[in-house]
């Protein structure tokens, strides 16, 4: 039986901004399963960053949220206070940032950053503390861990600071871990054995991982789930093979053109262009949030709200009036050209 | 027949860092030797991790820095001596980040028209007509002229930003990472501007990039980095199907295809980037190397020519042993690279048991 970690409902965050309200999530649906990952991927400005900082409640104060669910371990965890959410971040709940050299504070050692969480959420004492923050660090790759922790930040390599943002948040053992972009700061070498440390971590801890990325190259070999973000909203859903191998919404379709990808697309070749940009997420929207930039859109595609529907058993959707089988010929197509 | 329009020979570049209070200054090689030939019309991909010196050997062959030894040439001429606008003309830059290398309170207009401007254009009434040619041709509506660079999108000032380096005609653009500030879609649409661009003008690019992937689309021949050094050049067919340098071989390793169910690789490589105030002994590649033999940390690896290029290891010497044991060495060595020191994984050792116990 698996064990449903996370589960939310019709997630929608609004921000005031002086132009209107900027509607920047738009009731999403996901769950995430004890010991899965489930990776959240789009671009800039869709969406993907505030969803993570929704569900730790770290949004700014001009952001409201409002969900129909938002259960953590088949706790309601959206009336919680600022007391009792604190008490989950960190213990239940841990975050690991895209900047490792800003979400370190560069006044405290790393020993002591490292300890604080420990110490906020268990009846320890300073050395226990000190000892399961060397055993994470040895953990995460990091030899000589108890002389680092004497260092400052500054005195770390970004790979470095980004082992230590992991060991971070696996000080109180989360049931729950959300990773919004942990190696964009990162060279690809480096990015590569943080992935690496991070799967090997989860599966050894039996952890959940939510994670937001932009490259798709990421989700694909890292993701349980998939859930494509455009606009503020999910226009597609499944497993990484089925959304990989068989994607279905054009957006999708659209992006895995643009991407060179080595031995597959001919050098040189026209990569696939999606035109346009992104549209602006203040005001009411209808109909298709991608039909401004879709080759296949047509008059339906303006009346209201686009339902999903299904292109694979098993729990593989598409936000598209076109019908399964015609954006399966869409993608034969794309892939002759 | 092709030119070089490029030349480096034995370039290097030693900036003096401070060492930390009272304690002087430290030479930091960031380019340490490189020699290259940049023929007319390719495409050369510069690629490594950040701090092997790529952007310093760019900004060497713009003219913004002054090599410490050896000599840059540009269609012949030394960089350091012809005249900062001659080399201007023939060489633009193409920067990494859109949002920074825009003027932000000069219009669109004036940022592509400036090159004429400096440049002493004789006809300032064409200018404007021109300026919007070039835009027309980059993909920028002329309603932007007046406009200033916060009101555009990413991709879009990407776009003055080539706008403004081709206006003046240059032969060669230096791109050093075009798209990495910017969504994979606009990258797309960039990468395949660039190439436009580059059949139209008949243009020579050098690429500087992380993103393997993309290198692998534009480039006709590669050269890549470590700690200051070309450790291996080749065409990008043959460095892409067969790397001969180990650290290439990592490199192409860490790439991550959007293909599912393949999962993360194993690199072995440790994870330091060495520092490059204290480079390791011999070949500095070797603390990361998964094949490294005994000479690797006592010698300078030789330079080895090919059919493709060259590469510079120790592997592919005539004298070399082969390395029989060398595969799990190097994983040892690697690990140790983490944080350099051996002696504290005794001490870790301990902790871990007492961690165990706790439990």
């Amino acid at each position: 039986m698996v064990e449903r970690i996370l589960e939310v409902e019709r997630l929608s965050v609004d921000i005031q901004v002086p132009a209107g309200t900027l509607r920047a999530v738009q009731g999403i649906n996901f769950h995430v399963d004890r010991g899965e990952t489930l990776c959240i991927v789009g671009e800039s400005g869709c969406g993907k960053s505030i969803t993570a900082l929704s569900l730790m409640n770290l949004l700014p104060s001009s952001a409201t949220r409002t969900a129909d669910k938002l259960e953590l371990d088949g706790r309601e965890i959206q009336n919680f206070d600022e007391r009792q959410m604190a008490d989950l971040r960190g213990d239940r709940l841990a975050m690991i940032f895209q900047e490792p050299m800003t979400s370190l504070n560069p006044a405290y050692t790393i020993g002591n950053q490292l300890e604080e969480a420990m110490l906020r959420h268990r009846n320890v004492s300073r050395s226990e503390a000190r000892d399961r923050a060397v055993f994470l660090l040895e953990k995460v790759g990091i030899t000589g861990a108890r002389g680092r922790l004497k260092q400052y930040p500054h005195q770390l390599s970004g790979g470095l600071r980004q082992r230590v943002m992991i060991a971070m948040s696996l000080m109180c053992g989360p049931d729950l871990i959300i990773a919004d972009e942990p190696t964009t700061a990162l060279d690809v070498t480096i990015q590569a054995q943080i992935l690496h440390l991070l799967a090997d971590l989860q599966r050894e801890f039996n952890m959940s991982l939510i994670l937001i990325t932009h490259d798709l190259g990421i989700v694909a070999r890292v993701a349980d789930r998939v859930a494509v973000m455009y606009a503020g909203e999910f226009v597609e859903t499944g497993t990484a093979d089925q959304v990989f191998n068989r994607p279905s919404h054009p957006y999708t379709q659209g992006l895995l053109n643009c991407i060179p990808i080595p031995g597959k697309t001919k050098r040189g070749a026209h990569l696939g262009a999606i035109p346009g940009i992104v549209p602006s997420l203040i005001g009411e929207m209808h109909g298709c949030h991608f039909a401004s930039r879709c080759q296949f859109v047509q008059d339906d595609c303006l009346k209201g709200k686009i339902a999903f529907r299904e292109a694979t058993k098993g729990g593989h959707q598409y936000r598209c009036i076109l019908s399964s089988a015609e954006s399966a010929r869409n993608l034969k197509k794309a892939n002759a050209a | 027949m092709s030119k070089s329009v490029i030349e480096v020979a034995e370039a290097t570049k030693t900036f003096m860092i401070s060492a930390g209070f009272m304690r002087g200054k430290m030479p930091l090689h960031a380019v340490n030797g490189v020699s290259i030939d940049v023929q007319q019309g390719e495409v050369l991909g510069i690629v490594g991790e950040s701090g092997c010196g790529k952007t310093t050997l760019a900004r060497m062959m713009l003219g913004l820095l002054d090599p410490t030894s050896g000599a840059i040439k540009v269609n012949g001429q030394p960089v350091d001596n012809v005249d900062r606008l001659e080399v201007a003309r023939q060489l633009q830059p193409i920067f990494q980040d859109p949002y920074s290398s825009l003027n932000p309170r000069k219009s669109i207009g004036d940022i592509v028209t400036l090159p004429l401007k400096v440049q002493g254009d004789p006809d300032p009434d064409t200018w404007k007509r021109r300026a919007e040619e070039m835009m027309e041709m980059v993909g920028l509506p002329s309603r932007v002229y007046n406009n200033f660079p916060s009101q555009l999108s990413g991709g879009q000032r990407q776009r003055v930003a080539i706008a403004r380096a081709l206006i003046n005609r240059p032969e060669i653009v230096i791109c050093d990472e075009p798209t990495s500030a910017l969504d994979v879609s606009v990258q797309s649409q960039i990468l395949n501007l660039l190439q436009d661009l580059r059949k139209e003008f008949g243009l020579t690019y050098i690429i500087i990039s992380h993103n393997l992937a993309v290198v692998e689309h534009m480039a006709t021949r590669v050269a890549v980095m470590y700690l200051g050094r070309v450790v291996e050049q080749a065409d990008t067919e043959t460095l892409f199907k067969s790397p001969k340098h180990p650290y290439t071989e990592a490199l192409l390793g860490s790439v991550l295809t959007p293909v599912p169910g393949l999962g993360v690789p194993d690199t072995h490589l440790g994870a330091a980037y060495p520092n490059p105030i204290d480079p390791p002994s011999g070949c500095t590649f070797h603390p990361r190397c998964a094949k490294v033999m005994d000479c690797c940390s006592k010698q300078f690896p030789p330079t080895i020519p090919n059919k493709h290029g060259f590469v510079e290891c120790h592997l592919y010497s005539q004298d070399a042993k082969p390395p029989k044991v060398a595969a799990k060495r190097g994983r040892a060595a690697a690990k140790k690279a983490v944080n350099g020191s051996g002696a504290a994984q005794k001490k870790s050792r301990k902790t871990r048991a007492r961690a165990s116990r706790r439990k």
